[in-house]
């Protein structure tokens, strides 16, 4: 009796360890980054989830080189040094084999040097400034010109825009991109009177005086438009001052470069009909893998009322780039993966291609559209077919020298004048 | 509008006419005309759409006006099963109430995706927009008619010139009937007569709308050849003072405007100190956690208006005693259990509360999750009031501030009139005579905690208007509130009323030159440089009290 209960322990600590073991060997392991607390929760959760439906859907069907995937998730809490530690818990302790996350771009810039001191691999999906080319990271979300550029270049010519106001959260996206636009509405012969730059804090919510100076910038008698990139929760106090002080799409359009379905939801859009977006994605675009990706959205968040947007879109592409240059280098080595990343193309979610490009970032067709009654966008204006993205810009006189090239010049910031390899200065 | 191209006129009358649906419901050829026109609504592109409302208008139907104002409101759908146009009551609800657009009764309800909306951009609703003005300028409502003459302005053409002449002769409301003489001068403005323009620069004199300003200062332009645009030297003379007048009144309000922001930043600070003004002033407990209570007063409001959700309106209401009794109940929780074996040790307290706070906050994410939660705004406390062209006061900014005065008055006459309040002062003022005296001074420290946290639960409840309400909220409005009662002096509720105001008033005064972050870093200086002058702020406690704080 004692014999046989010591040989079922013994039984039992084998099968454990075996099935222990056998686990490690099986999987291949995902890093989530993305914050799922604090003032970015309501755009960066949605994502988290995005990340754990194409690992789910992987795994259906039968995972990756015959190896399960699994998903490690942390919470970086909306706090920028917490995304340097947890992506070094993630890349060190987790030893993932690539890590999908980041919305803001000052979190990016805080794990970035973690990922090229541990050479890890990140796929960032949210629009950005641009000026960056990592050798470790792949950039799936727009460059300013597949996003920025392109929404001025339509107020300015459909629209008739003549007066600008900047408005931004005050960080490294707003502030880059502003000095991009603003550099490019000086080449295109607006005066500087005619632009008005501001910024406010993460989480600002007492917008009462900067809705009344913009309402007075625009009342000057010429066509005004607000760009704004304000990011996170201080949207919704914003929209709803500019509701309550009346100040309607058709007087003083205001386009936003980090508004999506997501931060519409829990809005009244009552006040908002007509305000626009600059995306490369809408949910209300009509294709049949937009169908079929809202659908099996729907079925795994278990909620017919959730939105889609954008960054899940660039997840979307990014999860399946990943996939494809695993199966193509067969293995999930960075370095292995890095090197068949370029030149491989995958289908969007709007009838096009998403092929990443030597610098690291992808092509994208540029969509923008109107708010409607309903937290949906009304399409207005397309791009003719996809927009490759600029890592530098062409409007910055610092930036406009500099390639990123990571297939023949292995150089991030590469200067055509000099012919110099700064290496993977991202400064 | 004239400027339109007559291209859509004439692909309009090559459209096949597939209107029978329409026919079988119509009752007079009145109705048929207009249901005719509204079916070509459905596969039109924007500017055919431009004309076919322009269309509308002139069939004169009834139910014009409300057909374009659902389109201009992105209401207006049709059935994908028969085609029939209809209204939707609002545009985001599933299933969708229903509106016949010809007898404007209620039609049923149907699920969102049996319908397809039919869609708007900037441009047509700014056609549609001028369209409504028509019909709105005879609507028995002053302020819809107001706004009306208003819209009109945006786009001024001679039929719509003839038409305010018309109203001008019957209309009947001063407020009105200015406006109109308004826009008539700005018309008169684009005439010949030399007398009558001059006599249109003195009536426009009077107005303070940026339009106006605009209009008239263009007649100071000058054309590229230096020349003058405005060849009549009176008419520029004149233009040029009243553009002066107006600029001297429209500073004038934009003052006042700063003002009335500052105040109702000010009536922020002031509601979440007041709080504090309780629990720090009189019973001199630190309490890190009292954003936290602030926080759970937006939370109760949430859950109040979960749990009422046919009457948003009513369920702000609902949830001021809600969110008072909610956090009140916390507070006295907290005081019997920790704060009262830490009185004396205002460290360990510090420490204690800054724990409870984040124990309320992770609470509340496993409750209601990290997301913030969205508290929607009643439709009486949404949009402005609008006192005249340079001056508009938003609602939900005019409501705070005169919920904060009223919350002060109660506080008040609850300190100075009631038996608790006498029992509250005069343990804070002495507690050991108090003691002596037969005041159970324990019940009363726990009933001052309750109180001070439930002003704190109320202030969450505005809050939740003007803010999101999330799990983070307490953190972002704590050290305000700190400053504030510093400022005002500890112990006193005049203090926090006085120092909350002026500080909220030099906050927005400073905000348009340093902007915002700037602004507030300038407050901070300023008030540290106060404090080492006056370290008990603005109105010290006096007499003995005031020594062993």
């Amino acid at each position: 009796m004692k014999r046989t209960t010591i040989f079922m322990t013994g039984l039992l600590v084998a099968g454990f360890g075996f099935s222990k073991f056998a686990a490690a060997q099986d999987t291949i392991k995902v890093g989530v980054l993305h914050s799922l607390s604090g003032t970015m929760a309501i755009s960066e959760t949605t994502l988290k989830d995005t990340v754990l439906m194409m690992i789910d859907e992987q795994n259906k069907k039968g995972g990756l080189l015959g190896k399960k995937l699994q998903a490690v998730v942390v919470d970086p809490a909306s706090n920028w040094p917490l995304f340097a530690e947890k992506a070094a818990q993630l890349l060190e302790k987790d030893k993932v084999a690539v890590v999908f996350g980041c919305w803001t771009s000052v979190s990016r810039k805080s794990v970035l040097p973690v990922f090229e001191k541990d050479n890890g691999l990140l796929f960032y999906p949210v629009q950005y400034e641009g000026e960056e080319s990592s050798k470790n990271v792949i950039y799936t979300g727009a460059a300013p010109n597949q996003q920025a550029i392109p929404a001025v270049d339509y107020l300015m010519k459909e629209v008739g825009v003549k007066r600008w106001v900047l408005e931004g959260t005050d960080y490294v996206y707003p502030r880059t991109t502003n000095k991009i636009l603003e550099a490019y509405l000086h080449l295109k012969g607006v005066k500087p009177e005619d632009i008005s730059i501001n910024y406010t804090p993460f989480g600002f919510s007492d917008w009462q005086t900067r809705v009344a100076a913009i309402k007075k910038f625009g009342s000057a008698g010429k066509k005004t438009a607000v760009v704004s990139t304000i990011n996170g929760d201080a949207n919704v106090p914003f929209y709803k001052e500019l509701g309550n002080q009346k100040i309607s799409a058709e007087d003083i359009p205001v386009i936003a470069f980090s508004v999506g379905e997501e931060e519409l939801s829990g809005l009244d859009t009552k006040p908002l009909l007509g305000h626009l977006a600059a995306w490369n994605y809408f949910e209300s675009i009509n294709t049949p893998a937009n169908k079929a990706f809202i659908n099996q959205w729907h079925t795994f968040i278990k909620n017919p009322k959730r939105t889609t947007n954008d960054p899940m879109e660039a997840h979307y592409i990014g999860f399946n780039l990943w996939v494809k240059a695993v199966e193509k280098a067969k293995s999930t080595d960075v370095e292995k993966v890095l090197a068949a990343l370029p030149g491989l193309e995958t289908p969007n979610l709007t009838g096009g291609t998403a092929k990443v490009l030597p610098n690291h970032h992808i092509t994208k067709p540029v969509y923008i559209g109107e708010i409607k009654g309903d937290g949906q966008f009304n399409v207005v204006w397309k791009s003719a077919g996809e927009v490759p993205g600029d890592a530098w810009s062409d409007y910055l006189p610092g930036s406009k020298d500099i390639e990123a090239d990571w297939v023949t010049l292995k150089c991030g910031n590469y200067n055509k004048v000099t012919k110099k390899c700064s290496g993977q200065n991202y400064k | 509008m004239g400027h339109l191209g007559s291209g859509g006129w004439r692909r309009l009358l090559l459209l096949p006419a597939l209107w029978s649906i329409g026919l079988a419901y119509a009752q007079s050829p009145g109705d048929a005309a207009f249901l005719s026109v509204l079916g070509e609504l459905r596969d039109a592109t924007y500017s055919d759409k431009a004309v076919i409302a322009e269309r509308l208008s002139q069939t004169g139907h009834r139910s014009v006006r409300a057909v374009l104002t659902a389109l201009m409101e992105d209401r207006l759908c049709y059935r994908n099963s028969d085609q029939k146009i209809l209204i939707v009551q609002s545009a985001d609800k599933d299933p969708a109430e229903l509106i016949d657009p010809l007898t404007l009764k209620s039609a049923g309800s149907a699920p969102a995706d049996s319908l397809a909306k039919i869609g708007t951009n900037n441009a047509l609703r700014h056609t549609v927009r001028t369209v409504v003005a028509h019909f709105a300028l005879s609507s028995p409502d002053p302020a819809v008619r107001l706004e009306a003459v208003r819209d009109m302005l945006r786009s001024l053409d001679e039929p719509t010139v003839a038409l305010l002449r018309e109203r001008l002769a019957v209309e009947t409301n001063a407020g009105v009937k200015r406006e109109i003489g308004n826009v008539l001068a700005l018309a008169t403005l684009d005439g010949s007569d030399a007398k009558a323009r001059l006599e249109a620069v003195a009536t426009l004199s009077h107005s303070v709308s940026q339009d106006v300003r605009n209009r008239l200062a263009l007649l100071l332009d000058k054309s590229p050849d230096g020349s003058f645009v405005e060849t009549d030297e009176n008419v520029r003379r004149a233009a040029a003072a009243a553009v002066a007048t107006i600029d001297q009144w429209r500073s004038f309000y934009s003052g006042i405007e700063t003002l009335f922001f500052g105040l109702s930043l000010g009536s922020v600070l002031v509601l979440i100190a007041f709080g504090l003004a309780i629990t720090f002033g009189v019973m001199g407990v630190i309490n890190m956690a009292h954003g936290e209570l602030m926080m759970l007063g937006a939370y109760t409001t949430y859950a109040v208006q979960m749990a009422m959700p046919g009457h948003i309106g009513l369920s702000i209401l609902a949830a001021i005693p809600a969110a008072f009794v909610v956090a009140g109940l916390v507070g006295v929780a907290m005081e019997r259990t920790i704060i009262q074996h830490l009185y004396g040790r205002p460290l360990e307290t510090l420490l204690a509360t800054f724990g409870v706070s984040l124990v309320l906050q992770q609470a509340v994410r496993s409750i209601f999750s990290a997301q913030n939660r969205s508290v929607v705004t009643p439709d009486w406390m949404s949009g402005s009031l609008q006192l005249n062209g340079a001056l508009a006061i938003t609602y939900n900014r005019l409501y705070t501030v005169i919920f904060t005065l009223i919350v002060f008055l109660i506080l008040l006459a609850v300190l100075k009139r009631t038996r608790i309040g006498l029992d509250i002062r005069a343990v804070a003022q002495n507690r050991v005579m108090a003691k002596a005296m037969g005041i159970r001074t324990e019940w009363v420290d726990a009933m001052t905690f309750g109180l001070g946290s439930g002003i704190a639960g109320v202030a969450g409840v505005a809050l939740s208007q003007l803010t999101n309400v999330g799990p983070n909220l307490g953190q972002s409005y704590i050290i305000d509130s700190f400053m504030v009662v510093v400022f005002g002096g500890v112990g006193n509720l005049w203090g926090a009323l006085i120092g909350g105001m002026s500080m909220g008033i030099v906050n927005k005064l400073l905000e348009p030159y340093a902007g915002a972050v700037l602004a507030k870093i300038l407050v901070l200086v300023g008030l540290i440089l106060f404090i080492q002058t006056r370290p008990r702020g603005l109105f010290p406690q006096a007499g003995r009290a005031g020594e062993d704080k």
